[in-house]
């Protein structure tokens, strides 16, 4: 007896996956809820484990190819039958996954509703509630392993839990700005001790950048040797193609509006130590910033919809994308319900959501739902940006670096600090007249801010 | 510089102090025409007297009792506990009075004596002959406590104890008495009371002990060099007030710790001491606090083969040491 390996359906909005790379080949034998293959969605990356002990058959489908949900992938033989035999419905529980292979893709089915065996009808989504693809216009791909471009092996030690780090280890680590995972630890089990950090520091090693910020490009070398040529990740194709299908689809515009945060630095300035002392994570420019932001989407209705093709729909929910630069590719998890947060609530928000964005542990719910998204490229260096619209939201804002200027105020010249925010919206919902005061809402409320405004 | 044991030392520094001051007096069982039963007093009767070497009866209670009032009146006695095992009827007289006295009279009556107790086990003493106490002075503001381990800081620490202002336990460990010599200057000095001593500088791994077990460690230590594992061993010397300082800056530098003490592990000396690097040096901790300590077992038993798997040994202080530095 054998059966047949499905896509299984892992969330609402999700529709479509594809095979990130088989983890075993026809022929293997595999174990009950041995991981089999790795699915790659706009939200998150996860592994399917087989449902029974036995082999792996023949694979129906390839890697880099994108099918429905449901759709046959495998076929696996039982133990106790032979090869080939006609192939039994495949009824596979996908919360399996989460006891299975808990390292790896276990927080994806934690914080979502439970998934139902695979099979069924493909669910065509094109308007519901909370945004199926509201957030996938950037196509985050939460926990996303890029295989194809990936040769190095996870070390041992990352899968066998010895990245434990003693509070020496640690403290030298962060002092040294040291990657760890880039130690061989020679203590008890592999641990990396206190010797391990110093020898590596001595050894000139860690000046290297740790976690290049580019991605491990391998690729091949053309027939002339002019080029090279890079294959996809598949979450490089995702972003690829939401980028398309926003620029082609959205009429974009733009507007820029210049803001004196002299009050802003100074507030922050004067609650930083007190909120990182007590709060714990940094306090960024970024929560006050959410903040006017959400307060102007609160009267700018129409900035925080979606275009219905016939309608405007607005969302009555604002949910605050955040775009994150993680370690596979552009992310943008969601602070939902971001207008009824504090500033230091969004700051909360905020510093949990790019921690887990980096270390891959976002689930599904926290990507998806977002109605409006910001994007920090001031911290790029940048000054101005023509940002790409999150389909199929209404508009997208950066703020850029802040910077010491000389500004006339009332003929005199003064030294404030300066910052631009960029906004790109869809004109058929809004015109220049809505962006400016929407710009405009946010910048009345930046400059507003001065020590003594409350974060709490 | 001579050569010298610790019970020679002791001796000296009674005499010296005494010499010194008239104040200064000794109490105990046996101490005079006999000389002490380790012979601490020896010839002390005959150069002052039995006024200043009292030979008192079988009776501690009364010994710190008699101490503790000729202390209020300005006197500085410095009472004998034969053994420490017997200090137990006199802990009225001494931690119920003796450690509190300064404090409850807002420093008015200070109480100047020093409780020598030899102590500990290693010498097939049995129940009552082998205890080691001084957790509980430990646990005791207003005591001081010293646990010196070598001649030259039982000379140099009795004497400063003799001087100082409040009541100091000094525990003399009996197996020290004539098994560890060493160079003891001929001229007049003193130590601090409150100073730990790094008895050998090492980058490894700390060991913090005190009494007979700090040579057990000094011994380990040499083993555990021709393995590479450089250890540092601190003697405490004084455990209250216990030298914090050193303790920590020891363990900031090498982010390991054990501890060894013969008296019961729980709640013991060892015991503060982790909670003292867990609290102050956290983030240099690179290994699990390690104490290697007589087990919770009521007393010393006298078997040999029992005395044995009770008290800490170098190979024991050996095979702890190596696992933390390997850790």
């Amino acid at each position: 007896m054998s059966v047949t390996i499905e896509l299984p359906h892992v969330g609402e909005s999700v529709v479509e996956g594809t095979i990130g790379k088989w983890l075993k080949q026809p022929g293997d034998a595999v174990k009950r809820y041995e991981p089999l293959v790795e699915i790659i969605t706009d939200k998150v990356t996860m592994e399917v484990p087989s449902p029974v002990d036995g082999s792996l058959v023949r694979l129906l489908a390839e890697e880099g190819e994108t099918l429905p949900m449901g759709a046959p992938i495998a076929e696996v033989a039982t133990a106790d039958s032979p090869e080939g035999a006609e192939p039994e419905t495949a009824s596979i529980q996908v919360e399996t996954a989460a006891p299975s292979s808990p390292g790896t893709t276990g927080q994806l089915l934690r914080d979502v509703t439970p998934v139902g065996p695979t099979g069924g009808a493909v669910v065509e989504n094109l308007e519901p509630a909370g945004g199926p693809t509201a957030a996938s216009a950037l196509r985050p791909a939460a926990a996303a392993t890029p295989t194809s471009a990936k040769p190095v092996p996870q070390p041992a030690a990352a899968t066998t839990g010895q990245t434990r780090l003693s509070p020496a280890v640690r403290r030298l680590a962060q002092e040294h700005s040291v990657d760890v995972s880039r130690i061989q630890g020679s203590g008890l089990g592999g641990r990396i001790t206190r010797e391990d950090i110093l020898k590596f520091v001595e050894s000139g090693a860690a000046k290297a950048p740790a976690a290049a910020p580019a991605r491990p490009v391998v690729g091949e070398t053309s027939a002339d040797g002019q080029e090279t040529h890079v294959p996809l990740t598949p979450i490089r194709r995702m972003i690829a193609e939401a980028m398309v299908r926003s620029v082609t689809e959205i009429p974009h515009a733009w507007s820029t509006v210049e803001i004196d945060v002299t009050g802003l630095v100074a507030l922050r300035t004067s609650v930083r130590a007190e909120f990182e002392q007590k709060q714990g994570g940094s306090l960024t420019f970024l929560p006050f910033i959410s903040k006017a932001v959400v307060e102007a989407l609160r009267s700018f209705p129409t900035m925080n919809a979606t275009w219905g093709g016939d309608k405007i729909i607005l969302k009555n929910r604002i949910n605050l994308g955040l775009a994150v630069a993680a370690p596979d590719g552009l992310m943008v998890p969601v602070l939902h319900d971001a207008d009824q947060l504090s500033i230091a609530g969004l700051a909360g928000g905020a510093n949990d959501l790019a921690e887990r964005a980096r270390t891959k542990k976002l689930t599904l719910n926290d990507v998806q739902g977002g109605t409006f998204t910001l994007n920090n490229t001031g911290a790029l260096g940048s000054i101005a940006s023509g940002p790409i619209i999150n389909y199929p939201q209404a508009g997208i804002m950066t703020f850029e670096t802040i910077q010491k200027r000389a500004v006339v105020i009332d003929d005199a010249i003064a030294i404030r600090s300066m910052m631009n925010v960029c906004l790109s919206f869809d004109h058929r919902i809004n015109d220049g007249s809505e962006a400016s005061g929407f710009l405009s809402a946010v910048k009345n409320r930046l400059q507003s801010m001065a020590p003594g405004t409350s974060i709490y | 510089m001579t050569v010298k044991s610790v019970v020679e030392a002791v001796r000296e520094a009674i005499s010296e102090e005494m010499t010194r001051d008239p104040k200064v007096f000794v109490m105990g069982e046996d101490v005079g025409i006999r000389g002490g039963v380790f012979l601490a007093t020896q010839g002390l009767a005959e150069e002052f007297g039995n006024e200043r070497i009292i030979d008192a009866p079988l009776a501690e209670a009364s010994i710190m009792g008699i101490a503790l009032g000729a202390a209020f009146r300005g006197m500085r006695p410095i009472p004998e506990i034969q053994f420490s095992d017997f200090v137990w009827p006199s802990i009225n007289q001494l931690i119920g009075e003796a450690a509190r006295t300064c404090y409850g009279t807002n420093g008015a009556v200070p109480v100047p004596m020093v409780i020598r107790m030899p102590y500990g086990g290693g010498i097939r003493g049995g129940l009552f002959h082998s205890q080691n106490v001084e957790t509980h002075f430990f646990h005791t503001p207003g005591l001081k406590v010293v646990a010196p381990c070598t001649p030259y800081d039982a000379k140099g620490l009795l004497k400063s104890a003799i001087r100082d202002n409040n009541p100091v336990v000094f525990l003399e460990h009996k197996k020290t008495y004539r098994l560890v010599r060493g160079e003891v200057p001929d001229e007049e000095y003193t130590l601090p009371l409150g100073k730990a001593d790094i008895k050998r500088v090492g980058s490894h791994v700390t060991v913090v002990s005190y009494g007979l077990t700090l040579h057990y460690c000094l011994e380990a230590a040499e083993e555990l060099a021709g393995e590479g594992v450089d250890v540092e061993v601190v003697d405490l010397r004084t455990l209250s007030p216990l030298d914090t300082e050193t303790i920590l800056e020891s363990v900031t530098k090498t982010g390991k710790l054990a501890i060894v003490h013969e008296d019961n592990i729980t709640g013991g000396v060892g015991a503060e001491i982790a909670a003292l690097a867990a609290g102050q040096a956290f983030e240099y901790l690179d290994g699990p606090v390690t104490r290697i300590c007589g087990p919770d077992v009521p007393t010393m038993p006298f078997a040999q083969t029992l005395e044995d798997a009770y008290m800490p040994s170098s190979d024991k202080i050996a095979d702890g040491l190596r696992k933390l530095a390997a850790y």
